[in-house]
């Protein structure tokens, strides 16, 4: 393609940036400096102070940076010379910052010493951690962690580039109020409320850190022993958690997906999908939209699903198989429960729904039942603590200890799915795969939600009639790679698991093709290729195939 | 293994077979229209299809080429369909320009002298970009906006504002409109020199086209309305150096002219070829040409009368779809006509998006009396065309606020009056979700203008 060479050579941006521009990467990146010389143990005098002023400088900074790209421009799409710079288009910065993300989530989940997590006298810390000691301290009254640090970050993150997404969009309020609902969210529920709760704790009651949004399975280890006897011991208002994420998994998200589809909460709530929108959203482009890369997506997010539906059954077992007493349920009652309920989900799916399904969504149904199913029979007849599994071949040599089944599942799924795929390469590689590779490939709550979308939902995106003009713009700017475009350009609804309802489609349509939409059932899927402007009779010659 | 492969052998083989007494379709032009055909012959039939375009090896979508060049997509973005797509769907691409159509021998000439036999040929070769014959129009830095050599091209003479330091257009349609929103992307200084006293007024009703006049203005493009180009000069090197106003002789500096005035058809390379030829090439309702086997669609057709109240010539992107799907029946064994339904397309000025559904004139006709809104922040409007007499519902064009093509159409053809479709205009309604709705302030405005009126 010479003219693409051409263009990459040559096509830019009348002027990088602007002054204020200028301004806002100054004061950021002052503020990333005062991180990096804690990092390097650089001893700064008055925490509370550099912490205070690192912080403001973060958020001021990528929000002057922000004003000086919107603030004088009319209301309208802000793509220009996205395919041109360096950061947007996997060119140098992104490479850089890719690596930069890339490291610093490895150290964070492997090596959080390397941060000063506990290497002052006593067990104190020092270094980055330590920095964020004075913020912890205000909020939970604890001293902070390597996970505190990254959550204000994450926090802070979310916060400003919110700031700037609600400014790249101001002539679009859908764009907007979810914005603002991210940064709620993100900032209530999981930041401030979770720490301030940490303050009830004492030595007679404690409650886990407890996001309250963040649900089983996206948060993987929500039934585990240690976290479900806080639960049970903390009495009313543990059972009250306790019972609240348990409806939230079979009640509450099924009722709301249903009349909203998953962008309820992929894009109003989650903070996975609150930091892709906001910080990942100048990487939305770079998402495969090949044929190839769909396949690849449909095997491995349900794979990631059937893995955590196994390894939290087998987790949760295994606890009830020595301790049932104190639980509600023995072991062979959970199991048959579950078994029950997964067969009944899968019979009424396939039978109900059967025209719906095609061939090799239904083969990989019956495969992930048929897996799911044998597993669970495998729980119940095989004691699963004289499994003993090392770990060493499966970790690279990192973990070398040897572990029984479940607690060997369970490591590996916290390892493999929970660090490095949702993390390492979720979010550190942004601005190479695109901002929602974890949402898409791998996160197992989207990948029920997407079922549930596809099948039982009143969301839709409605093509416009005829107006389509196969410009591609829908599906460049799709984030989750689906090709929009393909379903506009023949009048059909766009219909797909995958779709997190961001809106990005719609706003970036230059002919006013796209609509998010809940409404009924009926024609929600029309396959048929109804594009107005043609006579009736042909129509139906063209319909007919 | 060894199985598979032998199956894969053998059928092969059949398709050799087929290909030989299969009927072979020729199209000439790979635009959305030649596309849309060879799709849907595939779809119904096993003929052989071979698609000519010597513009590009795939399908792209033309209307996407601005977003290149202002960055907001790629190449390969436009292309509707992967790579792999033609080959499994056994559609030959033939990469080329088709210099003669013979069609007593039923082949094409290429310009490097290969030949083409073919059973049935379909012409869609689109437009190309009218020149009016101004002193000047074939220097250096001057180009039109239409094929993707026009882009390569600009890419060429206006990669940023220091090697181009000020374009001018001249033109004042929808093609000069998107190529001034390019420059304007890479901070290029704009002139933009439009014949007309208000930008598109042809076609748009002045309320309307007065707040296009805005719009442009305030995306400190420099529009000249009532301008004309008199001649293009050059420097010592044969390059742009400047244009000359018309009406006031002024010169103005400039490295690049974009000459948009209209498209016509491209059919220069058919003159002799025994086909018969207006500006495009004449069809009949059937879209078959004079020569039996050989059809025409898309922009480069020409209709003996004009269907309805459309142009003989429609260039723009549905029309040719629908030709495409029709003369795809046709050649399959189901001949059929040529219908297209209500009028309507879309279009997008800068920031502003424009929908049309129906009949409304820039200048209105005898019959057509029509109800104009605007609101305030002078980005959206809307103007209701409906009978004089009857109040029969005829037509709207929409700015800024996006509308459903299918309640326009039904209500066309349901022969709705204007005050039911301006009542239940909540529910043509296509905005995004949480977006301000307009309707009640419609609804008053025009209650206000039929009491004036009456």
């Amino acid at each position: 393609m010479a003219v693409e060479r051409n263009m990459a050579l040559t096509g830019q941006p009348p002027k990088s940036l602007n002054t204020i521009q200028k301004i806002g990467v100054l004061v950021g990146m002052s503020g990333l400096l005062i991180l990096v010389l804690a990092i390097f143990n650089i001893n700064l005098p008055n925490k509370t102070a550099w912490l205070a002023i690192s912080l403001i400088a973060l958020i001021g900074g990528i929000i002057t940076f922000s004003k000086g790209a919107y603030d004088k421009k009319l209301e309208g799409i802000k793509n220009d010379a996205v395919w041109f710079n360096s950061i947007s288009s996997r060119g140098v910065l992104a490479w850089i910052a890719g690596v930069a993300l890339t490291g610093f989530y490895i150290v964070l989940y492997f090596y959080a010493e390397l941060l000063g997590l506990g290497q002052g006298a006593d067990g104190t810390n020092t270094g980055l951690v330590g920095l964020f000691d004075p913020l912890s301290r205000l909020l939970s009254g604890n001293p902070a962690s390597q996970w505190f640090v990254y959550g204000t970050l994450y926090t802070v993150a979310i916060i400003s580039f919110g700031v700037k997404f609600i400014m790249k969009y101001k002539h679009n309020r859908y764009e907007q109020l979810r914005t603002i609902s991210v940064m709620f969210f993100q900032t209530a529920f999981a930041f401030v409320i979770p720490e301030l709760m940490a303050r009830l704790n004492s030595d007679t009651f404690s409650l886990p850190y407890n996001d309250l949004k963040n649900m089983w399975p996206l948060n993987y280890y929500a039934f585990e022993q240690w976290r479900v006897d806080q639960f049970i011991n903390a009495q009313t208002i543990g059972l009250f958690f306790l019972i609240l994420a348990v409806l939230m998994v079979f009640v509450i998200s099924p009722w709301l997906t249903y009349k909203y589809g998953k962008r309820w909460y992929c894009s109003w709530v989650c903070g996975c999908g609150g930091l892709a929108e906001t910080a990942g959203d100048s990487f939305r482009q770079l998402s495969d939209k090949g044929i190839k890369a769909w396949k690849f997506e449909r095997w491995m997010i349900n794979s990631v699903l059937v893995f955590s539906v196994v390894m939290t059954v087998a987790t949760i077992s295994t606890y009830l198989g020595y301790d049932s007493t104190k639980y509600w349920f023995t072991k062979n009652t959970f199991l048959i429960s579950v078994g029950a309920f997964l067969t009944i989900v899968f019979a009424t799916v396939t039978y109900f729904k059967r025209d719906q399904l095609n061939n090799s969504a239904f083969k990989g149904a019956i495969g992930a039942f048929a897996i799911t199913i044998g597993f669970l029979l495998l729980i119940a007849f095989v004691d699963l603590n004289q499994l003993k599994i090392n770990a060493s071949y499966f970790s690279f040599g990192l973990n070398t200890k040897k572990y029984a089944f479940d607690g060997a599942l369970r490591s590996f799924y916290a390892f493999g799915i929970g660090s490095i795929f949702s993390g390492v390469i979720g979010t550190g590689f942004y601005p190479i795969l695109g901002n929602r590779i974890w949402c898409r490939m791998g996160c197992p709550m989207a990948g029920i939600m997407g079922i549930q979308q596809r099948l039982f939902s009143k969301f839709r995106i409605t093509t416009n009639g005829g107006q389509c003009i196969s410009c591609g713009n829908c599906s460049t700017y799709c984030e989750q790679g689906i090709d929009v475009r393909a379903y506009a350009q023949k009048g059909e609804n766009i219909v797909r698991s995958s779709c997190v309802g961001c809106g990005i489609c719609s706003a970036v349509c230059p002919r006013g093709v796209l609509k998010l939409e809940n409404d009924s059932l009926d024609g929600r899927i029309n396959s048929n290729e109804i594009l107005l402007g043609n006579d009736v009779d042909l129509m139906d010659y063209v319909n007919k195939k | 293994m060894r199985l598979t492969v032998r199956s894969i052998h053998f059928e092969v083989k059949i398709d050799n077979q087929q290909s030989s007494f299969m009927e072979h379709i020729a199209i000439i032009g790979n635009g959305i229209s030649g596309i849309t055909a060879a799709r849907h012959i595939r779809k119904m039939s096993d003929k052989r299809i071979t698609i000519i375009s010597g513009e590009t090896d795939y399908f792209f979508s033309r209307t996407a080429l601005m977003y290149i060049y202002m960055g907001h997509m790629k190449f390969e973005h436009t292309q509707p369909y992967e790579n792999w797509f033609w080959e499994k769907n056994r559609i030959d691409l033939k990469k080329g320009f088709v210099s003669k159509v013979n069609h007593e021998t039923n082949t094409l000439e290429f310009v490097d002298g290969e030949t083409l036999s073919y059973d049935k040929l379909i012409i869609a070769v689109g437009s190309k970009p009218n020149k009016f014959g101004w002193p000047g129009q074939d220097l250096d830095g001057v180009m039109g906006m239409y094929h993707k050599q026009d882009l390569e091209n600009l890419e060429k003479h206006a990669p940023n504002n220091e090697i181009c330091k000020r374009a001018v257009i001249v033109g004042g349609g929808l093609i000069g409109i998107e190529l001034a929103e390019m420059l304007n992307s890479r901070g290029i200084p704009v002139t933009f020199l439009v014949r007309e006293k208000s930008f598109w007024d042809a076609v748009l009703p002045a309320g309307e086209s007065g707040m296009i006049n805005r719009h442009i203005k305030n995306h400190h493009i420099d529009l000249r309305l009532g301008t004309n180009l008199k001649e293009i000069l050059a420097d010592d090197n044969g390059k742009v150096k400047g244009v000359v106003v018309q009406e006031t002789g002024e010169i103005i500096d400039c490295n690049v002219v974009g000459l948009t005035p209209g498209v016509s058809p491209n059919v220069d390379f058919l003159k002799d070829s025994g086909i018969e030829l207006g500006r495009g090439v004449k069809v009949n309702r059937f879209l078959e040409t004079n020569i039996p086997n050989i059809y025409a669609i898309g922009d480069c057709a020409e209709q003996h009368e004009a269907i309805g109240l459309r142009r003989p010539i429609e260039a723009v992107w549905y029309t040719g779809r629908m030709m495409g799907e029709t003369v795809a029946q046709t050649i399959c064994g189901n001949r059929i006509e040529y219908k297209p339904g209500h009028w309507f397309n879309s279009a997008k000025f800068l920031d502003i998006e424009y929908q049309t559904y129906g009949w409304v004139f820039g200048r209105p006709q005898e019959y057509e009396e029509q109800f104009h809104w605007i609101h305030e922040d002078d980005t959206k409007c809307i103007t209701v065309s409906y009978h004089k007499e009857t109040s029969e519902f005829l037509g709207i064009n929409t700015f800024g606020i996006r509308m459903r093509h299918e309640i326009f159409d039904r209500w066309l053809t349901e022969k709705r009056d204007v005050d039911y479709v301006i009542q239940h205009l909540p529910e043509a309604n296509f905005d995004p979700e949480f977006f301000k709705h307009f309707e009640k302030d419609i609804l008053n405005a025009f209650q206000k203008q039929k009491l004036i009126n009456a």
